[in-house]
């Protein structure tokens, strides 16, 4: 029997409690748990850009000033233009207007800054958090400093939310909604492309992820999250000023999220109790301790976060977990989900790949000089040649990272210049790494999964509903398909950070295979490999061979190139000096006196 | 506008813009060589002003505790391994710098009239208990974080600034201070006044950036940091300590920092938690630098400063807002100058 606990029971229970809380607690403690509620929306967007999306933004309390102010502007002024008055009317309409300001303001910093190293989100974010300060404090119409009052209650199926214990439900049920969609939103498609932003954006976008549209995805997110905040925040206390809106508290959110957990959703409650609580406390004892006022809790905050971040990187939730033992349960692939479709397989024989005289010149350095090769369907071509010979400056004008000084690269008739690894991903073309590159906390099912990105469409929203379960399945069993293909099954559902590295570069060649390609680029696949997995992996290239599949393969491994590959492709100094069959290569003086030397 | 309040903006535009353009210099030194983010340079601009004020008040700052009180903590994180190592020799010399160091400054402060010193004397008091905080902060905050990603370094700096912002209020309460000026002489230039303070500020930016280019150009530690600078493990490989390098960009850092803080001391009242807006458009001119470039830097200061002292006139109340959105066609230029989404490191 298994003594761990059920999610869904832990979850019931805490459900449970929470409705009950209003009923046993006194009005103040209900405050305060109002009070976390609104911070851990806040909190949780952050979770998400930082702890999972490796982004971060300071400007987080400014979004909650934005919804707050939107509404609270909207609601309360009398003088309003008539085509705006209509929206104050209610404030759910004023909520749409607030998340729609939020959304475009997210956007003009997110596409100013996304594109940029990551740092410079964050320093957009606080400039932008300092200038809304000020702004709210210094315009006249938004009641500058003392700010607006008189900002109604909502209300929801005629009953007014006028009381803390009455909100109290409301602000919960907008905190819980958006915890779920959140793990809904990980737990998907587009959640594997978030997950790869920290440490995967190269193998991604050769995945056809584009990181930079998963950034700003996060991002807006995470502002409308705020808004969402700012606005239940606004009809709480039916008053607004900027003081809760300042860049201290933009830093307090993020505190939130650190010391709970930054890569966990429940990470962002747990860190908006403990703030709030010990702020609590805080504000009540230092100054007594220090015999003067002001705000030094911050001091504590300040040396708890270095504190967490030089210790406990994982924040609060990780160890708090280990307290309560709830099951993890292993992803659930289903063997009656419908084949994703495939793309129609070239002919054998038919020309794939072909480079025409690419030359590639590093300033004086001429890395490949005037390299032609071709690969046809169902065939099985070696590029070999010593160290430093331009092996790998030609894979990357083959697979397009790189582009040729002169000559051109043709995949399927279309040429690779000028073209991003998505679209080329798109045509067809699925790669390895020399240097693995795999997301070590992610099980092999879901660094599998994400090779399929492009066979799946379903965007944000119908994963955060769970719109999208029957095209997950398929995802997941086409996944599922390719991990038994390459014999890695019963690593299934381990992380692939545990597996030895000949099995991570296994997991690469099932990741390119779950793309459903026509060409396969594998960059030295059997380095590192035992041999019985060497001749699996030949096997298994062969099986594909046989199904058509055009293979390149870059590779030091004398034994296993001869015995499998077709043809052989030979450089030495950044020119072809060989090529033919694996028999007639090994017996070309050419290709001796590059690997032996000369004889003397 | 009349030609004379033109020309008095544009004087204090560069009188603010002087000392931008060090804090920017100071920032971008700092993010090469360690890739922190320093948001905590402006308390030291702070911590550096009011020190001077507390010491031309006649007390001894409260900012030499402080000073006590990380030399404790380093002693303590440095000397236990030390000492473990069977290494007596090194632990003297941790101590001797983070232990003996701060109890005789705080011994000679007790024993010189300190309102009564000159202004020199007071200045050089004031930098010798502020400055040492930098490598200390350094050696307890970042060293032992050194190799994590950027952002967990910029998260870590946020919450040093806070922590700063915070003692800060604690050791010198919420009351502005403002120092007497270093000079009251006044040269005269036709429609122009120039107060002899904005010389001064002028003249020592000018003197502390040829010296900083000098100290990079010349010696061996300038050298060094400019190699780990562009390559740090190649420095590393070379002998150049990470910590040490580290340790040194800390100390020009506060330097700058404090420095900045003694000379606007007398311009504008610096209170707590001053340091931070000052310290962050010295940020907004590196940005324009794209953290990388020092002349970049210096130029956007000048502009930066400008911009504030033209927007001070026309919009006071949105002099912040203006200065602070000024980051935003700042980094569209950047935006579309830069090429691919690049991998963290």
């Amino acid at each position: 029997m298994n003594a761990k606990l059920s999610p869904r029971l832990v979850l019931g229970a805490f459900l449970a409690l929470l409705a009950a809380a209003p009923l046993f607690l006194s009005p103040f403690s209900v405050t305060l748990l109002n009070y976390i509620g609104l911070y851990a929306m806040v909190s949780l967007g952050l979770v998400l850009l930082t702890g999972v999306g490796g982004l971060t933004s300071f400007g987080q309390a400014a979004f909650v000033g934005l919804g707050a102010y939107t509404t609270a502007a909207l609601t309360t002024m009398t003088s309003l233009p008539g085509w705006l008055a209509w929206i104050g009317a209610s404030p759910w309409l004023t909520l749409l207007a607030g998340l729609l300001l939020t959304a475009a303001v997210a956007l003009l910093l997110g596409s100013l800054t996304l594109r940029l190293s990551g740092h410079f989100l964050p320093l957009g974010t606080m400039a932008w958090g300092i200038s809304l300060y000020f702004l709210f404090g210094t315009s006249e119409s938004l009641g500058g400093h003392s700010g607006l009052t008189g900002i109604p209650p909502i209300s929801l199926f005629g009953i007014v939310l006028d009381t803390g214990e009455k909100i109290f439900y409301l602000i919960w049920a907008f905190l819980l909604a958006a915890v779920l969609t959140t793990q809904n939103l990980l737990d998907s498609r587009e959640g594997r492309a978030i997950r790869a932003l920290k440490g995967g954006i190269v193998m991604a976008e050769a995945m056809g992820v584009n990181t930079s549209r998963s950034r700003m995805v996060i991002f807006l997110i995470a502002a409308l999250h705020a808004c969402a905040s700012g606005w239940l925040y606004a009809h709480m206390q039916r008053f607004v000023n900027p003081t809760p809106f300042g860049l201290n508290i933009g830093i307090e959110y993020l505190f939130m999220a650190v010391i709970g957990g930054a890569g966990h959703v429940w990470g962002a409650l747990v860190g908006a109790g403990v703030i709030t609580l010990l702020k609590q406390w805080l504000q009540d004892i230092l100054p007594k301790l220090l015999g003067q006022a002001g705000n030094f809790e911050v001091i504590v905050f300040g040396l708890m976060m270095i504190l967490v971040l030089q210790r406990a990187r994982g924040g609060l939730w990780p160890l708090l977990r280990r307290l309560v033992p709830v099951r993890v349960d292993n992803k659930h692939i289903d063997e009656s989900a419908e084949a994703l479709p495939r793309r129609t397989p070239p002919k054998a024989g038919e020309l794939i790949l072909e480079a025409r005289k690419v030359t590639r010149k590093f300033g004086g350095l001429v890395a490949n000089n005037n390299m032609s090769l071709e690969v046809k369907a169902g065939e099985i071509l070696a590029l070999i040649g010593p160290n430093g010979a331009g092996k790998s400056t030609m894979f990357n004008q083959l697979s397009g990272v790189d582009t040729p000084t002169s000559g051109e690269v043709l995949f399927m008739g279309q040429p690779v210049a000028g073209k991003d690894s998505r679209d080329i991903a798109r045509m067809g073309m699925s790669r390895t790494f020399q240097h693995v590159k795999l997301l070590p906390t992610m099980s092999v099912l879901e660094n599998v999964a994400i090779g399929a990105h492009l066979r799946g469409d379903k965007g944000v929203l119908s994963s955060a509903w769970r719109l999208d379960r029957a095209e997950e399945a398929r995802l997941l069993k086409e996944a599922a398909r390719q991990i038994e293909r390459v014999g890695l099954g019963e690593f299934m559902h381990a992380e692939a950070g545990s597996l030895a590295l000949g099995q991570q570069r296994i997991l690469e060649i099932a990741r390119a295979l779950c793309a459903d390609p026509c060409l396969l680029l594998l960059d030295e696949p059997a380095a590192g490999l035992r041999h019985k997995e060497k001749q699996a992996l030949g096997d298994l290239l062969r099986k594909l061979r046989g199904e058509g599949l055009a293979t390149l393969i870059v590779e030091h491994d004398m034994d296993f190139v001869m015995n499998l590959v077709d043809r052989v492709v030979v450089m030495e100094f950044g020119q072809k000096i060989a090529e033919g069959l694996p028999d007639e290569i090994q017996k070309d003086p050419a290709v001796l006196e590059a690997y032996l030397g000369g004889v003397e | 506008m009349e030609f004379p309040i033109a020309l008095m903006l544009v004087q204090d535009g560069i009188t603010n813009g002087a000392i931008y353009a060090l804090l920017a210099l100071a920032l971008v030194l700092v993010f090469a060589v360690t890739r922190v983010i320093f948001i905590p340079q402006g308390e030291f601009v702070a911590y550096g002003a009011l020190t001077l004020a507390m010491l031309q008040a006649g007390t001894v700052p409260t900012t030499l505790w402080l000073l006590v009180g990380l030399g404790v903590a380093v002693t303590a994180v440095d000397g236990v391994p030390a000492l473990r190592a069977g290494r007596p020799g090194r632990l003297l010399g941790v101590a001797g710098w983070n232990l003996a160091y701060p109890l005789g400054l705080a011994a000679l402060l007790s024993i010189l009239p300190l309102q009564s010193l000159p202004q020199l004397a007071q200045v050089a008091l004031a930098l010798a208990i502020v400055v040492p905080m930098g490598p200390q902060m350094y050696r307890l905050v970042y060293q032992p974080i050194a190799s994590a990603p950027i952002l967990i370094l910029l998260i870590v700096s946020v919450a040093a600034h806070l922590t700063m912002v915070g003692m800060g209020l604690l050791f010198f309460g919420a009351e502005g201070q403002r120092t007497p000026a270093f000079s009251d002489a006044v040269l005269d230039l036709g429609p122009l006044m120039v107060p002899g303070q904005t010389l001064v500020i002028v003249a020592v930016s000018l003197t502390l950036i040829v010296a900083l280019f000098q100290f990079f150009e010349r010696t061996l530690y300038g050298k060094a940091l400019r190699a780990t600078a562009m390559n740090r493990v190649g420095a590393r490989l070379m002998g150049i300590s990470p910590s040490l390098a580290g340790k040194l960009t800390f100390f020009l850092a506060a330097f700058i920092g404090a420095l900045s803080g003694v000379l606007i001391a007398p311009i504008t009242t610096v209170y707590y938690d001053t340091g931070f807006l000052i310290a962050l458009k010295g940020f907004v001119a590196a940005i324009i630098g794209g953290l990388g470039s020092y002349p970049l830097a210096a130029l956007g200061a000048l502009l930066v400063g400008q911009l504030e002292s033209f927007s001070s006139f026309w919009a006071s109340a949105y002099k912040e807002v203006i200065v602070f959105t000024l980051i935003i066609p700042v980094l569209l230029w950047r935006s579309l100058n830069s090429r691919h989404v690049e991998e963290e490191e």
